[in-house]
């Protein structure tokens, strides 16, 4: 189980409070969170796979302090996190990076079982480089591909659905919901989207800095969208 | 063959033994072995150090491997070999040497290979550098390779030094005539103190003739690099030169690619690019295990490859 413990985080240069004291336990298996723009969410996620520091607070991983751990010593904890913007390799394969996510232990029908479930035809795609010649999605999809190969006891995913087209999108729902489905470890996910939210276990809704509201999706959506379409409603006044 | 004159035969050329086909092995400026096949010949000259290999026209799916190694400590090697090669070939040529140096002397190999590719044949060319031994003495070699191309003649150069050669200066020059295509991979590493130059000049002189000229390096260390590509297009024809260039530590690496229109319907194209490794990169490869130093020799031997 993940505990973040008073979490705070500061940008140096003009003094901002990105995140305020967030206290968090998770130990569902889909937790989804949400919330505006800049509100926190993806240095939030960053700090738990140790990309960002925090300037104060704890991270425990099964009651262990994390909170110093590097970024491999996270990820070999067992910490799994996946880009929001995919990143590109030149010269190194599809098949290298799900090696090397997999630890090695994935032989080339193992790494093309996963793909396959990511809905890559994988025999296309094992041999190809990780670099501009994919798109969005492709990428997307391999990333995806390689926190299911890493099959870690907590999975991050930095909006998944950020760059994706509509018809890539409704497909990729099911990928989830596949995860939610097969996972043996907590998923956490960092959404805008209403069908992913809807898979979640636990909503949790950040908003400048704060936990505004964590609770079960009948709870919270409801009130999301509410929400939304107010702001609608006032930009059309 | 010794011992050491074997290991860098596989560094180079991959050989654990004779290879089929013709070949002609030179260690330590002498000619070790040679054989020729019914349509690929190979002839000392007379009048220079270095050999004559004539390809009779239609010959194909044929090798020829020319490793040069050096383990003499202080020999200075320069050798000139001259490509015949007839019309409507396609052979696979495999060059490259490898130095050993234990010794205090300057080990020196410059190998000077001048192609002439008749009409519509096809040419695989790979050459590989490499150097070992910790003696004081440096390890430097030259090699300069001269491509000419007849009509439709298809030339594919892939050239590799990734290790232990102190000093290079790598000089290709290359004319072609209609519809000749050329296309060269260069792969270079420098470390330590290393200096590597390595200066491309194609002239694309016949119409629908074109040129792929794609560098990619690494420079480590304390080393330095200077890269040139000049692509003159006198004709219209489509020429292409990118350099790209990872640079780590204090090593310093200069790119000059240079494009000549001399033909309204010349299009050419040249890209450079020099930078350090992306940190994301570093950070992708992090969060799926591996530290900061494994993940740098995975990003440079990907890119290498």
């Amino acid at each position: 189980m993940l505990e973040l413990q008073n979490i705070s985080y500061l940008v140096d240069d003009d003094n901002k409070e990105i995140l305020r004291d967030i206290n968090l336990a998770f130990d569902e298996k889909f937790v989804a969170i949400t919330g505006p723009n800049g509100s926190g969410k993806s240095t939030l996620a960053k700090i738990i796979a140790g990309i960002l520091k925090p300037t104060s607070g704890k991270i425990l991983l099964d009651g262990e302090d994390i909170t110093d751990l590097s970024i491999t010593e996270r990820a070999n904890k067992g910490i799994s996190y996946a880009f929001q913007q995919p990143v590109k390799f030149k010269g190194l394969k599809v098949k290298d990076l799900m090696s090397v996510a997999s630890g090695k232990t994935l032989d080339i029908k193992g790494i093309c079982d996963i793909l396959s479930e990511v809905g890559l035809c994988a025999r296309d795609y094992i041999n190809r480089e990780l670099n501009g010649s994919l798109s969005g999605g492709e990428l997307k999809r391999i990333e995806i591909a390689m926190i299911k190969a890493r099959a870690t006891k907590l999975s991050v995913f930095d909006e998944p659905e950020a760059g994706i087209d509509l018809w890539s999108f409704n497909s990729l729902i099911h990928v989830f919901e596949d995860l939610h489905e097969k996972t043996d470890g907590t998923i956490l996910i960092i959404s805008h989207q209403e069908r992913i939210l809807e898979i979640a276990d636990r909503i949790i809704v950040i908003n400048d800095g704060l936990v505004e509201k964590s609770g079960k999706g009948e709870d919270v959506i409801p009130e999301l969208l509410y929400k939304s379409s107010m702001c609608q409603k006032l930009s059309r006044d | 063959m010794d011992l050491i004159q074997k290991e860098l035969l596989e560094e180079i050329a991959g050989l654990h033994e004779v290879p089929a086909g013709a070949y002609n092995i030179r260690a330590n400026g002498k000619a070790a072995a040679r054989n020729t096949t019914a349509n690929i010949d190979i002839v000392s000259k007379e009048d220079k150090p270095g050999i004559d290999i004539i390809i009779k026209p239609g010959t194909k799916k044929e090798s020829v491997h020319i490793p040069v190694v050096i383990s003499q400590t202080g020999l200075n090697d320069l050798v000139y070999n001259d490509f015949h090669i007839g019309e409507d070939c396609d052979v696979t040529i495999v060059a490259g040497c490898g130095i050993h140096n234990s010794g205090d002397g300057l080990s020196q190999h410059d190998g000077i290979h001048e192609f002439f590719v008749g009409k519509n044949s096809k040419i695989r060319y790979i050459e590989k550098h490499y150097g070992q031994g910790d003696g004081k003495g440096g390890k430097v070699m030259n090699p300069k390779t001269i491509i000419h191309l007849d009509e439709n003649a298809y030339f594919y150069m892939d050239t590799v030094q990734i290790k232990g050669i102190d000093s290079t200066m790598r000089e290709t020059d290359a004319d072609l005539k209609a519809g000749a295509k050329l296309e060269i991979s260069e792969k270079l590493m420098t470390h330590g103190e290393q200096t590597a130059q390595t200066q491309f000049s194609v002239d694309l002189n016949g119409e629908g003739s074109s040129a792929n000229v794609v560098s990619r390096s690494v420079a480590r260390d304390d080393s330095a690099q200077l890269f040139r590509a000049k692509i003159a297009g006198n004709n219209a024809c489509a020429g292409h030169s990118e350099c790209d260039a990872i640079i780590m530590d204090n090593a310093k690496v200069r790119a000059i690619p240079e494009l000549e229109a001399n033909d309204l319907d010349a299009e050419l194209i040249h890209e450079a690019a020099i930078g350090k490794i992306a940190g994301e990169q570093l950070i992708k490869l992090m969060t799926l295990g591996l530290s900061e130093e494994e993940a740098e020799e995975m990003i440079i031997s990907g890119f290498l490859k």
